[in-house]
């Protein structure tokens, strides 16, 4: 009994979802270019989703956040630009090219050429 | 040469079973730290929440004197048991401000008077908007501001007796 009576520790406010949250904007043009960003947004607490797949509260506010800057004017670069310099690389699905990411770009060419030169070597060994 | 490959599926297994083991046994912190420490505070403005309480502004923080500025809501549990370290900091003379996220007046007003008022101002950030330009991914959290409105300490979570100590440290640290 106690057991359901009791609030959950992470509980969520009262307050209802932020304007935009599951709100469209009214241009399609602009809501299409706000989905694409929020698609490579990592929500903050939910951390395997994006912005738009997470029914989080805060993956709400930022979902409104992008879109009312959208709808501002802002250009997403810019948007996805101060939310970096808020969180760092880490909320954004599309990480850039540093001394820390290189591995993850770097590393299929690498297999990619591996994988050629042991193909090459098998091939050359059954002509002979 | 060919004998030595031989052993290179071996090598391979133990180099990945070694990585599992360590991702086992020493799960990855998952928070997400703010990228601001070390910054100015962003630009914001945000109203009053409480009646006879001001709301913030980053203007604010650059009078010189190192403060702390709370992430806090009156939904939030764990802000119930930080509430009495607050008071306790308080007291020893640390100036404390308070940012309620998506929370009401009158909620605010009850959480005050149950757990104590440790806040000299009290911004309402009703749409976290603050909170993400801040870089805070949760509540409570704390920042410690020191006098030219730069963040030099970032504490997620709830302040506990043993975190006061490193508190006091950075507000010592950023006069």
């Amino acid at each position: 009994m106690a057991l359901l009576t009791a609030t959950p520790a992470l509980a969520d406010s009262t307050l209802p979802p932020a304007d935009f949250a599951n709100t469209q904007l009214r241009d399609p043009a602009k809501e299409a270019r706000a989905r694409d960003l929020m698609g490579t947004i990592r929500c903050l607490v939910c951390q395997g989703q994006s912005i738009a797949d997470s029914d989080a509260e805060m993956a709400g506010d930022m979902r409104s956040l992008v879109r009312q800057r959208i709808l501002a004017g802002e250009s997403p670069t810019d948007i996805r630009d101060k939310l970096i310099a808020s969180y760092g690389d880490y909320v954004t699905y599309d990480p850039p090219f540093n001394w820390l990411t290189a591995p993850l770009w770097l590393m299929p060419l690498i297999l990619i050429g591996i994988g050629a030169w042991l193909a090459r070597g098998s091939f050359k060994r059954r002509r002979g | 040469m060919k004998r030595g490959l031989i052993w290179l599926p071996l090598g391979m297994f133990a180099l990945i079973f070694a990585v599992v083991a360590i991702g086992l046994t020493r799960p990855a912190e998952r928070t997400v730290r703010s990228a601001m420490v070390g910054k100015t505070l962003p630009a914001f403005t945000v109203g009053a929440i409480v009646p006879g309480k001001p709301g913030l502004s980053n203007t604010m923080f650059a009078d010189g004197k190192p403060r702390l500025l709370n992430v806090f809501a009156s939904w939030c549990i764990p802000c119930i048991a930080e509430a009495p370290m607050l008071l306790r900091l308080k007291k020893m003379g640390v100036a404390v401000d308070g940012l309620a996220i998506r929370d009401t007046s009158i909620a605010i007003r009850a959480f005050l008077a149950r757990n104590g008022d440790p806040y000299e101002r009290i911004g309402d950030d009703r749409q976290s908007a603050v909170q993400l330009a801040l870089g805070s991914s949760g509540v409570p959290e704390t920042f410690v501001i020191d006098g030219k409105g730069r963040i030099v300490l970032q504490h997620v979570g709830d302040i506990r007796a043993d975190d006061i100590p490193e508190i006091l440290a950075a507000l010592e640290k950023a006069k």
